[in-house]
């Protein structure tokens, strides 16, 4: 019975993260061309919201190209892995109390570990590729997850120390009176950023930077492996966001209505952010990213731990 | 810092601006009644053709896109045996409009007209030619110019008086 249950939310995790995923080809396009004072695809289907499925019909019939000169066996990994960090990810992911598909006590870590083991993918596509726009976007990104990895678990920081668990579900039942954007309001924006540079998102997406580096670490790739770059990325703005909702908003809780419907606001409303900053802010200079994470960022989140450790101690005394 | 947050605010304000997007097919864009569009051929208010054939739209056309044959009734009057105009090299630069004497070729307001097939876009006499007179209503070349055809002699145009009998004015 229980190894059923957990067969059932293994399912509607993958099936739910997926479909939210997908939707979100639909989401971006229509919320950039909100903001753009344009309509966006509003003619397959109602709402447009079939054009997912035109979207992915015309990608699996695109020509699956390896480049002659790739490294076959790594340009094949690579997109895969991609996903497959990522999906590891939610594994950890309470979306209510119930329905969670591994719970470890140390399940902040493991998505630590998970993302990091993301850039692998980004880097071995870049070599694999052969090609110096690849590679260029490949170090980048390297480098990139150097500068804001450290700072992404420092921001998260104050938050373990606060709950006094890196187990998630935990973390969510010590927001019971107060979320932690309260309190730990300069940890949600350094972890906000971070995300964003995880997820090599406009402004982050220097690895990718079309109007510098063609296309960056994907540059070479076509059809359903381009494809799963995409839908790891999208992937990527769903897990960062539900982790934003865990950590700081009090996850599933809520007044009224149901938790997982108030899981899944929440999500939406963070998933609108994201898209909102593609939709304003340009894309910084290199030096200019590297700086800010290492400069600004890494100190501001060391003094957000020793603040919040003091005043946990002070507490606790 | 404070302008990037000023930049996510007023871009999220467009959230309750208008479209600027016209939904064209459901929703037509205005054209100007001067549009240059696809070309047509009037007629003059009797409804004859208006056109006489005299080649200056072919020597105007930059894209060497329209063809003609001149012939002549039996009345005298200059028409075009064929008359046609290859829309897939038609660069609509209006150029023909503005050649034609006898405003007989005339832009619209029209660019529907895709095909599937290219042999589909030269358009014949037949295609072009339209039963009313567009953007001139009232002209009609014949009625003012002081050439003879069949049930009109010299002098019986509008503002015409008839022909001077050179012999008489010798002293």
């Amino acid at each position: 019975m229980k190894s059923l249950y957990t067969l059932a939310s293994v399912l509607g995790i993958l099936f739910g993260a997926l479909t939210i995923a997908s939707g979100l080809i639909w989401l971006e396009r229509r919320l950039l061309a909100l903001w753009q004072d344009r309509y966006g695809p509003n003619r397959v289907g109602p709402f447009g919201l079939l054009q997912v499925l035109a979207d992915m019909i015309k990608i699996f019939f695109k020509e699956d190209w390896i480049p002659p000169f790739a490294d076959r066996v790594l340009f094949v990994i690579a997109p895969a892995l991609t996903v497959v960090t990522v999906l590891m990810s939610f594994a950890v992911l309470p979306v209510t109390s119930r329905i969670v598909v591994a719970r470890l006590n140390i399940g902040l870590l493991f998505f630590l570990g998970m993302s990091s083991l993301g850039v692998y993918s980004v880097v071995l596509a870049g070599w694999s590729s052969n090609n110096k726009y690849s590679l260029l976007g490949a170090l980048r990104a390297a480098a990139q997850m150097f500068g804001y990895e450290v700072f992404m678990g420092l921001s998260l920081t104050g938050v373990v120390l606060q709950a006094g668990s890196f187990d998630l579900v935990q973390i969510v039942e010590a927001q019971r009176h107060l979320w932690f954007i309260v309190p730990q309001f300069l940890g949600f924006v350094l972890f906000l950023i971070a995300g964003l540079a995880e997820m090599r998102r406009i402004p982050f997406d220097l690895p990718e930077a079309e109007s510098e580096l063609v296309a960056g670490y994907h540059s070479e790739y076509s059809g359903m492996k381009f494809g799963m770059f995409f839908v790891g990325e999208y992937l990527g703005v769903v897990l960062i966001s539900s982790l934003v909702a865990v950590l700081f908003l009090g996850g599933w809780q809520g007044p009224l209505l149901p938790p997982l419907i108030w899981f899944l606001l929440k999500i939406f409303v963070l998933i609108a952010f994201f898209i909102l900053v593609r939709a304003s802010l340009p894309r910084p200079r290199f030096d200019q990213l590297m700086s800010m994470g290492w400069k600004v960022m890494l100190p501001l989140s060391l003094a957000n731990v020793l603040v919040t450790g003091a005043i946990v101690l002070a507490n606790r005394s | 810092m404070f302008s990037i947050v000023r930049t996510l605010w007023l871009v999220f304000l467009h959230t309750f601006r208008k479209r600027v997007t016209v939904q064209y097919p459901d929703q037509k864009a205005y054209l100007a009644p001067r549009w240059r569009g696809r070309i047509i051929l009037s007629r003059d208010p009797d409804g004859g053709e208006r056109c006489v054939a005299c080649y200056l739209c072919a020597v105007a056309c930059p894209v060497d896109c329209i063809a003609l044959q001149a012939t002549e009734d039996q009345t005298g009057r200059r028409y075009p045996e064929f008359f046609r105009i290859n829309f897939s090299r038609c660069i609509f630069c209006g150029y023909c409009e503005e050649a034609c004497p006898t405003y007989a070729i005339q832009l619209t307001p029209d660019f529907e007209m895709s095909e599937y097939r290219r042999p589909n876009m030269v358009y014949e006499k037949e295609d072009l030619l339209i039963s009313g007179v567009g953007k001139y209503p009232g002209y009609n070349f014949w009625r003012v110019a002081g050439v003879a055809i069949g049930g009109k002699e010299k002098g019986q145009a509008e503002r015409e008086s008839g022909p001077v009998d050179l012999r008489t004015l010798l002293p």
